[in-house]
C-alpha cells in the first residue's frame, strides 16, 4: 500500500485531510503535527507523497519542500502544497522550489483526491 | 464531510482555538501596554484564525470562515507591520472572537444558525485601509543565499526585514544533529537563541557527507554581539556566518498608520530601546532541569528542620539570641514555603494534552475496528504534575484500548440492544485536594461479575464457596494473565493489561477502581496525586525503625485499647463506626521478628473511600515533609514500598506503598502473612 505524509499543524484540518485521503482506502497515512516530525517520520518510512500546509512554526512548508528536492532520496517524491489564497507569492515559491501541485483551503474532499490519484496513478 | 463526528471535532478544535485567542489576546494586550511586543505571539493569533478559517470553509460554513478570514486578513496586516497595534485595534480583535465564538455555539446546536456580520466586516475594513506599507527595506543588498530567501514565507521576510530596520545583528548558525534526537537537540538550541534573540527560521538542510546527521540552518536575528554567541557553551556546535552587521543607527521607519481615531501606542520597535528588550514571554525547560529544583527545594526544607532544631536546643540551653533564630526560622520557613508552590506550579500541565492524545487514538481506533464511537472530555484545564502526565499516558491508553475493543459493542449489537448506534466514552478529571481523579466510563456491553467469578474459579484464583463482594470480583481484573476474552485481538491483546496498568498507577501511588454494570457500561477511576516530587507524610515508629506514611492516604489514627482487636478468619481486625478495619503488622510484613507481636499503641487508618486498612504502629512521630526517592531497579520487587526518604540528620527512612499494602491485605495474598 502506498504511503502519504500529511504534514499540518491544525489537527482538524490534519483530521479532515486524513478521512479524505482514507475514504479512498488503498493509502496508509502518516500524520505529522509539524515540520519535525515530517523530518523524523521522513527517513523512517517510505513515502510516496508528501502533503504539507505552508504556514507552520519552525520550520514552514517551503523548508519542507525544499529539503525534499534537495535530497536524492526524497528528490522524485511528489509533493503538494496546501495554502489559503492569501498567500500567493509563498505558493508560488513552493512551486518554484519543485511542489507538484498545490491546494488552495477551503477545498472540496473531491480535488484532493484527484490530485492524490493523478501523482500517484 | 458533514458526519457528526467531523463536525464535533471541528466545534471541539474551534471552541479550543477561540478560548487560546482570547487568552493570547490578554498577554498582547499587556504587551501593548508594556511597549514589548513578541512577534510570536501575534504570530500564533495570526496562525489560529487562519485555521478556524481553513477548517470552517471545509465544513461550508461560509459565515464563519468569512469572518475569520477578515480577522485573519487584519492579523496579517498586524503581522506584516502594515498597521500598529493599539487599543482600538485589540477591542475590535476582542468582539470578532466574540462573534465567531457566538456563531460557532450556534451551530453546535443548529447547523443553519448565523448572525449578521456586516458590522464586524465593516469595521475591520475601515481599520485595514487606513493602513501602510513596511517595504522600505530591500532584502537584494543583503549578502544573502538566494536558495535561503526562496524558502521563506512572505512572514518570515517580514521579520528579517524587521531586524533589518532596526539596525540588529543577523546570522546564519549552520549545525548538524544526530538523527535520532535532532528534534529535543533542536528545540533546546532554538529555545538558547530564542533568549538572545529571535529565531526568524529554521531550515533543514540537504544532504550531507555523514547520512547519520541532520543538517541546519537558523536565520537569527541576535542582540548580542558574536564574539559572546562563539564563547556560549550551548553554542559551540554552531557555526556562525554573518549576514547583516549590527548598526547603530536605524535605517529610517516606515511609515505606519495608527489606523482611525487610533491612539498611538509605541508601534513595535518604535525605538530602539523597546527593540532591544523584546524578548521571548515563555521558555521550553527540560523536565529534568525541574526534578534538580525540586530536589534541591525538598533538600532546603530539611535544612531548614535541621536549623529549628539547633534553634529550639539553643532556646531550651537558655541562650540569649535564640528567640532572634527561632523567628528567622520561621520566616525561612514561610519563603520555603512559597518556593516550593512555585516550583511545583511550573510543573504543572493541564491535562488537555493528555486528552487531546486520547482524541486521535480514539479516532484512529474507532476506524479501524470499524466502531462508532464519541469521545466527550470533561475538565481539560486540570493540572497535574508532569512527570505524572507523562507517565499516565501508556496506562491510559492501554484503558481507552480496553473500552473500544472489548466495552464499546458493534454498531448492529448496540441498535439489537436499544442503545444509540454511536457509543459513548467519557473522560472526565477532577481535582479533589491533593489528588486529581480521572473517570474513563463507556456505555458498553460492561462486565459481568458472575462471568468474573466463574472464570476465577476456573483458573483457581477464586474458592468456589467464598463469599465474595463486586469489588473483589472486579479486582480479578488486576490478577496477572486474568482475561475474560477467549480471543486475541489486535489491539487489547490477550491477558496483558491490567494488571501492568495497576502496576503503572500504583507506582505513582495512586489508585484504580473499576466499576461496571452488565449491559450498561464501565467505568475505571484513577485517583491520582498531583505532584510526586516532596509529600508529606506521617512518620511513624515500629519496633526501632521508622517507616513514612504519605498523608494523603492517611485518613484518622486511632490509640488502640485492649480487646479492640478480633480475629476473623485469621485476619486481624478491628471494629470502627460498624465497619470492620482489617489490621496489617509491618513487623510481619517485613518479617522484623519471629514472633507476632501484640504490642502496639496505634493503628493508622490510610486508604480511599471504602477501600481501608489500618496499620498498626507502636509510635506516631509527627508529621514532615519528604522527597521520596526510588530504590531503583535492583529493589523493584520489593512489596509495600515506594521509595525512601531522608529525614535530615542523616536519618533515612521507608515510604509506604499504601495501594499495593491495601490491596494486597484486602485479597489476603499470601506473601504478607495476614
Amino acid at each position: 500500500m502506498k504511503k502519504i505524509l500529511v504534514t499540518e499543524d491544525s489537527a482538524a484540518m490534519r483530521g479532515l485531510i486524513v478521512s479524505t485521503l482514507e475514504a479512498m482506502e488503498c493509502f496508509e497515512i502518516i500524520e505529522a503535527g509539524n515540520g519535525f516530525e515530517a523530518l523524523r517520520t521522513l527517513p523512517r518510512e517510505k513515502v510516496d507523497l508528501v502533503i504539507t500546509d505552508i504556514n507552520m512554526p519552525d520550520i514552514n512548508g517551503l523548508e519542507l519542500v525544499n529539503f525534499c528536492r534537495s535530497n536524492p532520496q526524497y528528490q522524485q517524491t511528489p509533493l503538494i502544497i496546501i495554502s489559503t489564497e492569501r498567500s500567493e507569492r509563498d505558493r508560488k515559491k513552493g512551486l518554484a522550489l519543485g511542489a507538484d501541485a498545490y491546494l488552495i483551503k477551503p477545498f472540496q474532499p473531491e480535488e484532493l483526491q484527484q490530485l492524490v490519484r493523478r501523482l500517484l496513478h | 464531510m458533514g458526519s457528526r463526528q467531523a463536525l464535533d471535532d471541528f466545534l471541539a478544535e474551534a471552541e479550543e482555538l477561540l478560548e487560546k485567542l482570547r487568552q493570547d489576546l490578554a498577554q498582547f494586550g499587556d504587551e501593548i501596554e508594556s511597549g514589548e511586543i513578541n512577534p510570536d505571539l501575534i504570530n500564533g493569533i495570526f496562525r489560529d484564525a487562519h485555521s478556524i478559517k481553513g477548517v470552517a470553509g471545509m465544513f461550508g460554513f461560509d459565515d464563519i470562515a468569512e469572518l475569520a478570514h477578515r480577522l485573519e486578513s487584519l492579523l496579517d496586516h498586524l503581522r506584516l507591520g502594515k498597521i500598529s497595534p493599539n487599543g482600538i485595534l485589540l477591542d475590535l480583535l476582542f468582539e470578532t472572537i466574540e462573534g465567531l465564538g457566538r456563531l460557532t455555539r450556534g451551530k453546535a446546536t443548529d447547523s443553519d444558525f448565523t448572525i449578521d456580520i456586516s458590522a464586524y466586516v465593516q469595521r475591520i475594513e475601515a481599520l485595514i485601509s487606513g493602513s501602510g506599507s513596511c517595504e522600505g527595506v530591500s532584502l537584494m543588498a543583503l549578502d544573502l543565499d538566494p536558495s535561503l530567501l526562496n524558502v521563506l514565507t512572505e512572514y518570515e521576510e517580514h521579520r528579517l526585514k524587521f531586524n533589518l530596520g532596526q539596525g540588529a545583528l543577523l546570522l546564519l548558525a549552520s549545525v548538524a544533529f544526530p538523527l535520532d534526537s535532532f528534534d529535543t537537540d533542536l528545540s533546546e538550541l532554538t529555545s538558547e537563541f530564542k533568549h538572545i534573540g529571535e529565531v526568524i527560521s529554521t531550515l533543514p538542510g540537504a544532504a550531507n557527507d555523514d547520512p547519520s546527521l541532520l543538517a541546519f540552518r537558523i536565520l537569527l536575528a541576535s542582540k548580542v554581539p558574536l564574539e559572546t554567541l562563539a564563547e556560549r557553551v550551548e553554542f559551540s556546535d554552531c557555526q556562525f556566518t554573518v549576514i547583516a552587521e549590527a548598526t547603530t543607527e536605524a535605517s529610517p521607519e516606515c511609515e505606519i498608520s495608527p489606523g482611525p481615531g487610533g491612539e498611538e501606542i509605541a508601534a513595535p520597535g518604535a525605538t530602539e530601546d523597546t527593540s532591544l528588550r523584546s524578548v521571548s514571554h515563555s521558555v521550553r525547560v527540560d523536565i529534568g532541569k525541574l526534578d534538580i529544583l525540586m530536589n534541591i527545594v525538598g533538600e532546603l526544607g530539611l535544612v531548614k528542620g535541621s536549623i529549628a532544631q539547633v534553634a529550639t536546643d539553643l532556646t531550651q540551653a537558655g541562650q540569649p539570641l535564640s528567640r532572634d533564630l527561632e523567628k528567622a526560622v520561621h520566616a525561612l520557613d514561610r519563603r520555603l514555603v512559597e518556593l516550593q508552590k512555585a516550583v511545583m506550579d511550573v510543573r504543572m500541565v493541564p491535562v488537555r494534552q493528555l486528552f487531546d492524545k486520547m482524541n486521535r487514538v480514539v479516532r484512529r481506533m474507532a476506524r479501524e475496528l470499524g466502531k462508532n464511537v464519541e469521545l466527550s472530555t470533561f475538565g481539560a484545564d486540570t493540572e497535574f504534575d508532569k512527570l505524572i502526565a507523562e507517565e499516565l499516558a501508556d496506562p491510559l491508553l492501554h484503558i481507552m484500548r480496553n473500552s473500544l475493543d472489548h466495552g464499546i459493542e458493534p454498531s448492529s449489537e448496540r441498535l439489537a440492544a436499544g442503545k444509540p448506534e454511536t457509543g459513548r466514552i467519557e473522560l472526565r478529571a477532577t481535582q479533589r485536594g491533593n489528588h486529581v481523579v480521572l473517570d474513563i466510563s463507556d456505555d458498553g456491553k460492561g462486565i459481568d461479575p458472575d462471568v468474573l467469578r466463574q472464570k476465577g474459579i476456573e483458573r483457581g484464583l477464586v474458592d468456589p464457596a467464598a463469599q465474595l463482594t463486586r469489588q473483589d470480583l472486579f479486582n480479578l481484573l488486576f490478577t496477572p494473565g486474568f482475561s475474560t476474552r477467549d480471543e486475541v485481538s489486535e489491539y487489547s491483546g490477550r491477558g496483558v493489561g491490567m494488571d501492568v496498568v495497576k502496576n503503572n498507577i500504583s507506582a505513582m501511588s495512586g489508585m484504580i477502581d473499576i466499576e461496571s454494570q452488565p449491559g450498561q457500561g464501565t467505568r475505571i477511576s484513577l485517583t491520582l496525586p498531583i505532584t510526586l516530587a516532596i509529600i508529606k507524610a506521617l512518620v511513624v515508629h515500629i519496633q526501632q525503625r521508622d517507616y513514612a506514611i504519605p498523608l494523603t492516604s492517611v485518613l484518622e489514627t486511632l490509640l488502640l485499647e485492649p480487646g479492640m482487636i478480633q480475629t476473623i478468619e485469621g485476619q486481624e481486625v478491628i471494629e470502627l463506626r460498624n465497619q470492620t478495619l482489617p489490621l496489617l503488622r509491618l513487623n510481619q510484613l517485613f518479617a522484623l521478628d519471629e514472633t507476632t507481636s501484640t504490642a502496639g499503641e496505634f493503628v493508622v487508618v490510610v486508604g480511599f473511600s471504602d477501600r481501608r486498612l489500618g496499620i498498626v504502629v507502636d509510635e506516631l512521630r509527627g508529621q514532615q515533609d519528604v522527597v521520596i526517592k526510588s530504590l531503583g531497579q535492583a529493589l523493584s520487587f520489593v512489596k509495600g514500598v515506594a521509595g525512601a526518604a531522608d529525614l535530615g540528620n542523616q536519618r533515612t527512612v521507608l515510604v509506604l506503598d499504601v495501594s499495593s499494602l491495601i490491596n494486597d491485605t484486602l485479597r489476603g495474598d499470601g506473601s504478607l502473612n495476614v
